[in-house]
């Protein structure tokens, strides 16, 4: 499979990247915005997202103080991976959320993650590739 | 009966059932014998979640004499297809929460 499902959302924010990066780190302003979670900065850290129609199963996978950071995020049936990057720019900060299917050179970075998950989503491209 | 991805996705959620209609999409036709054998769990539960696959489309029942034979519906997959979408929508509104945020962090 060399193909994967990936959603990418882009903004320019008029905030600097360290003020940002403490809203996607710390629990009571992640609540805020997203869902309740027991997240951590800290590599390899299980977590859950908590929302009124059911949870997230996360892991996280980078932290880059202010730069990057990259989790896994598994619910409603599929496995992909969030990554977070904030580049400064002169009047902010561009924020970048990228989430993406599962691929199989990052089986290592996800170790929940089953070879017949794999096979079931090439099997899934297939049905959308014949659509 | 339209399969909705709430029902697609609640019946996948269940790791065992899941487990079993990757083993279909893997291997192709199997029996309920040869999927208990594998599934570590009893042939009533692996007859169980088969039905609720069933119900969900995913996998379609064939009787060849004493037997039951399955297969995997791929086609069922399709409303799956707008995850994409559906995640996209999701998170343009969490950015709009997140400026949000942002902005109340300032005062």
């Amino acid at each position: 499979m060399t193909e994967t499902r990936s959603v990418v959302v882009e903004r320019e924010i008029a905030y600097p990247p360290e003020k940002i990066w403490r809203a996607l780190t710390q629990p009571h302003l992640i609540e805020d915005w997203l869902m309740k979670s027991d997240f951590a900065p800290v590599v390899d850290h299980d977590f859950t997202f908590r929302g009124d129609w059911g949870s997230v199963d996360c892991r996280v996978l980078e932290v880059e103080p202010h730069s990057s950071l990259a989790y896994t995020w598994g619910a409603m049936g599929l496995e992909s991976v969030v990554t977070w990057t904030l580049t400064p720019t002169a009047a902010g900060t561009h924020l970048r959320m990228e989430q993406t299917g599962f691929r199989p050179d990052q089986e290592q970075a996800y170790q929940g993650a089953k070879i017949g998950w794999r096979n079931f989503l090439a099997k899934l491209e297939q049905v959308v590739a014949r659509d | 009966m339209p399969h909705t991805p709430d029902l697609l996705f609640r019946t996948l959620a269940d790791p065992t059932r899941r487990a079993i209609f990757e083993r279909l999409c893997r291997d192709g036709e199997q029996t309920v014998v040869a999927m208990t054998a594998l599934a570590g769990v009893s042939q009533p539960a692996v007859s169980k979640h088969l039905g609720i696959l069933k119900r969900a489309g995913l996998v379609r029942d064939r009787h060849a004499g004493r037997q039951t034979h399955y297969t995997a519906q791929l086609e069922a997959l399709a409303p799956l297809v707008d995850w994409t979408k559906q995640m996209a929508g999701f998170w343009e509104g969490r950015f709009d929460h997140l400026e949000d945020l942002l902005k109340r962090m300032d005062q």
